[in-house]
């Protein structure tokens, strides 16, 4: 942790995004996590994605649980909403949340813990009811908070910087996401922002749950050479199969792909995402092609980055239950209430 | 790009822009930090150290630093620089006892120091510790040159600039007063001096030859006129005055004539604003005394009537001016008399040595000033050296305080027989300013306050007596204040590239945006590449080796970081530090120290 904020001062010549915000304007307060944390380097990713796509601060809403990762939210965007809620209980809220204003953007911030050992439930659920959110899992495969046992997401034979090597089967959130119908997979790596921004742009544009999982070492407890988890480890077995550009509405592709290369695919705001993909054989489109190779990949002892699926024609949440399309926040009382005489005729459908 | 060389001592030197920018090369960022503890004393010292006069210079100097400050690059105006070195001199105990002293044994060199200026008196301030016997001739009654006879003591009181020079004459200095040398061949002929220094500085102001110069006695020469009041030969002038000319010279003149009774005075100047010469602070100080700066004017012919000057005719100009801000064309778009009852020229001052032969073997440039080398300050002709605005031209006191320590290094090895060219290069040393986690010797937080206002004596009070000092100095909460707003740009950040694990917490966490990993390339494509595009060229890139994981390199634009050192407190690793750079710039005393024959003396 620092014990000077970070200075007012910004560079001069700083450009402002389309809502006359500076990328300065959506920094939240310093971090109190451990110099070189992973999870720092998302947060600057977040920053640089929302002040990109010029969301306004108070239509965004962050979400959290427990742990290093659910700190996060008060690193970035102070002006806007936040609830760090129950250990493992973030989908809930931001389920709720979302069916009383739908139309909020909102990001939720978790971690291997908090969502794949405590919060593996609300996890799966929130994956089934394709909330419209985006989901972003800071995967260090260790309860850093608790000073680094390993979490449900570290490798067999990953051993970290004390202790044996870990001997328990790993749950991978991506094969895990697709599995369950994620309409938006993808894995990034807080140490190459280049592929995290537009990722995460993506995943925000994207009408519907967006995953993303990000390998973010844990450098007091898991960056050694000898955890799968560490920023020389990942650097050693990245393998990027889909490079995924994210391109706003208003902009148009431009001709710098080749003919054949570049594969765009349209979001329902307008913007696009352009999938040029490294692998030739990697469809991001079909679900059952994303898993094998997820699976062919992991014997492998490869870890693949990129987006790995999507679907965008899914309905969301909303669309599946049929609820208004003006956020029930923005509806009068007199008119959410039906009165009692209607009530008993609705409840009346249901004997 | 290459791996940058941060062992050269210049490239850390480069970054404390200020220190860079003084031709003396004063330790800013260290002064300001003694102040900052209150060690007014040895924020004297370490100024004495390189600009000799820091109670003159904290009154009266260019300033060079301030435009250079890299405060002027993240926001509007530069830590005061200036004013913060007056607050050291003037809160300073008695240091007599901390001044270098004279051997007990002198080396049997004499040295001749021809003009009592800022440029001899610090020849001698670095010669006379080295046991030379040293003798200043001065044509004047008084020392101190240019600075007590151009300086109004407004200004400059004279209290001060006595004390700084007797520091020097107490050494153990001749000074013979009066002394005006009318021949150099005979003053050589006459004496057997080891080496002579020439510090006569700029003492011819520049004529106007227009029509009726000459017909009244209304017209004064800027420098000649301040000089005239300064030893009061002069204590008036008329109601209405004008002064020709927009330097600092026509700033000094037009100020010391509202306190000898004018009224009403105008400042000429025959360009727009953007043109002046005189130092903006200067430009202020005189507009809050209500002086008039009248632009476009340019002037044809000095009004007389009868024997007496009632006014000058200008011509009034229009300019074209591109878009580069250089002028085009001009025109002259009509004639204006503008009254008056006395004119001072301030139009520039010219080097005049009448009194050196052109057979002796100086040799003359073809604006009549002697070829001096720019290192060695040393002329054609052997054992002859000049300094201050003699040497190259005016200039001002911090230029000639640089002269005078590079001309006592030639004067030094000249008499023990050395090559003159081959001087001592500078050194450096960096030390981690690491305290213990998130602790630093130094205050890095960034303070936004903005520069602090010198008081001033009252307006209605400055104008009764010529010598009331109008600038009052810092009080105790404008310096608390004005120290933290210093950058401690010699405060360095220092990147180890083995230790770098690329966790990018450094370039998340920088203010500026002045940090990037990226793929190596060559200067010009690197500059576009950056976090932020690196447009200021003055400004160096810090480039690592290979990065050990992949290969990329670690850049850092030099231009705006504000040293605040949050990259060493995010980095997990101390792949950066902080570390202070200090910056040894040889003088005379460490030449001697180094030379071959005091060494073998010495066994």
């Amino acid at each position: 942790m620092s014990y000077i904020s970070k200075p007012k001062v910004s560079h001069p010549k700083s450009k402002k995004n389309n809502i006359g915000l500076k990328r300065r304007d959506y920094e939240g307060v310093v971090s109190t996590l451990c110099a070189g944390c992973g999870h720092d380097s998302i947060t600057a990713a977040l920053i640089q994605a929302v002040y990109e796509l010029a969301i306004e601060p108070h239509r965004l809403a962050k979400v959290s649980g427990i742990g290093c990762s659910s700190k996060t939210p008060a690193y970035f965007v102070s002006q806007s909403h936040g609830f760090n809620s129950v250990h493992g209980r973030m989908p809930s809220v931001a389920t709720g949340a979302n069916a009383a204003n739908r139309d909020l953007t909102y990001i939720g911030i978790s971690g291997d813990g908090d969502s794949l050992s405590i919060g593996m439930g609300q996890f799966a659920h929130v994956i089934r009811r394709n909330l419209d959110m985006t989901y972003i899992i800071e995967n260090n495969g260790v309860y850093g908070l608790t000073k680094g046992q390993y979490s449900a997401s570290a490798d067999i034979g990953s051993k970290k910087k004390k202790g044996p090597a870990n001997q328990q089967k790993p749950i991978d959130p991506v094969s895990m996401g697709i599995a369950l119908g994620s309409t938006y997979v993808a894995r990034g790596f807080s140490g190459d922002k280049e592929q995290l921004v537009p990722l995460i742009k993506g995943a925000i544009s994207h009408k519907g749950f967006g995953l993303l999982d990000i390998i973010s070492p844990c450098v007091t407890f898991n960056d050694n050479p000898e955890s799968t988890k560490s920023y020389s480890h990942v650097r050693k077995s990245q393998n990027e199969v889909v490079d995924a550009d994210f391109v706003p509405p208003a902009e148009e592709i431009l001709t710098k792909y080749k003919e054949g290369e570049a594969m765009p695919v349209s979001l329902h705001d307008g913007s696009k995402i352009v999938f040029r993909k490294v692998d030739k054989n990697y469809d991001p489109t079909s679900r059952a092609g994303a898993y094998s190779f997820l699976r062919e990949s992991q014997a492998k002892q490869e870890i693949i980055t990129g987006l790995l699926y999507i679907d965008k024609e899914a309905d969301d949440m909303h669309e599946s239950s049929g609820s208004s399309s003006i956020p029930l926040s923005e509806i009068s009382y007199e008119e959410l209430g039906p009165g009692k005489k209607e009530l008993a005729n609705i409840m009346n459908r249901f004997r | 790009m290459k791996p940058t060389n941060i062992s050269d001592p210049n490239y850390f030197h480069k970054v404390v822009d200020c220190q860079w920018a003084c031709p003396a090369h004063t330790d800013v960022p260290k002064y300001i930090r003694l102040i900052a503890q209150g060690e007014f004393s040895d924020a004297y010292m370490v100024n004495r150290e390189s600009n000799v006069f820091p109670g003159i210079l904290g009154r009266v100097c260019d300033r060079p630093c301030e435009p250079a400050c890299r405060r002027t690059r993240v926001e509007d105006k530069p830590v005061a620089i200036c004013r913060l070195k007056r607050v050291a001199s003037d809160h300073r105990d008695d240091i007599t006892a901390r001044l270098p002293k004279p051997p007990s044994k002198m080396n049997g060199k004499k040295i001749a120091l021809i003009g009592a200026g800022c440029a001899s008196l610090t020849v001698a301030n670095d010669l006379l510790p080295l046991g030379y016997d040293v003798t200043i001739f001065e044509a004047l009654g008084t020392t101190g040159g240019l600075m007590r006879t151009n300086i109004p003591q407004f200004r400059l009181p004279p209290k001060v600039l006595n004390e700084e020079i007797q520091y020097i004459l107490d050494m153990g200095a001749d000074l013979k007063l009066n002394h005006r040398i009318e021949s150099l061949k005979d003053f050589r002929e006459k004496n057997n001096f080891d080496a002579i220094f020439v510090g006569t500085g700029a003492p011819k102001g520049k004529e106007l030859n227009l029509p009726g110069r000459y017909d009244s006695k209304n017209v004064h020469i800027g420098i000649e006129w301040l000089e005239s009041v300064a030893f009061e030969h002069i204590d008036k002038i008329g109601k209405d005055v004008l002064i020709i000319g927009v330097g600092n010279t026509a700033m000094d003149c037009c100020r010391t004539s509202l306190r000898l009774g004018a009224k009403n005075v105008k400042v000429m100047a025959r360009k727009p604003r953007e043109f002046f010469k005189a130092s903006d602070w200067e430009l202020e100080d005189a507009e809050e005394e209500n002086v008039e700066i009248i632009v476009n004017h340019s002037p044809k012919e000095f009004v007389v009537k009868n024997g007496k000057l009632i006014g000058m005719l200008f011509e009034e100009i229009k300019y074209q001016i591109n878009d580069d801000g250089k002028i085009e064309s001009s025109d002259v778009i009509g004639e204006k008399i503008i009254e008056c009852d006395d004119v001072i020229l301030a139009i520039g001052q010219d080097n005049a040595f009448p009194w050196i032969e052109r057979d002796l073997g100086i040799e003359f440039d073809k604006w009549d000033c002697p070829i001096v080398d720019e290192v060695t300050m040393m002329c054609s002709l052997d054992g002859v050296f000049f300094g201050g605005d003699s040497a190259f031209g005016p200039k001002n006191i911090i230029w000639a305080v640089a002269h005078g320590h590079e001309a006592a290094i030639s004067i030094h090895k000249y008499c023990s027989q050395e090559n003159l060219e081959e001087r001592l290069p500078p050194g450096m040393n960096l030390t981690s300013q690491k305290m213990g986690l998130h602790e630093w010797s130094y205050s890095n937080d960034y303070d936004g306050s903005e520069r602090r206002l010198m008081p001033h004596v009252d307006l209605k009070k400055r104008f009764k007596q010529l010598n009331i000092e109008v600038e009052l100095g810092f009080t105790l909460d404008q310096t608390v204040k004005e120290v933290e707003r210093c950058l401690n740009c010699d405060i360095q950040t220092v990147f180890a590239a083995n230790l770098c694990i690329e966790c990018d917490a450094c370039i998340d966490v920088c203010p500026v945006d002045c940090l990037t990993i990226t793929e190596n390339g060559d200067e010009k494509d690197l500059r576009t590449r950056l976090t932020a595009p690196a447009e200021n060229l003055e400004e160096d890139l810090y480039v690592s080796e290979e990065l050990p994981q992949t290969a990329r390199v670690m850049v850092k634009d030099e231009d705006l970081c504000v040293h605040c050192g949050l990259c060493a407190e995010r980095c997990p690793t101390g792949a950066w530090d902080m570390q202070k750079s200090t910056i040894l710039l040889p003088k005379a005393k460490d030449e001697a120290e180094s030379s071959p024959l005091k060494k073998v003396s010495n066994i």
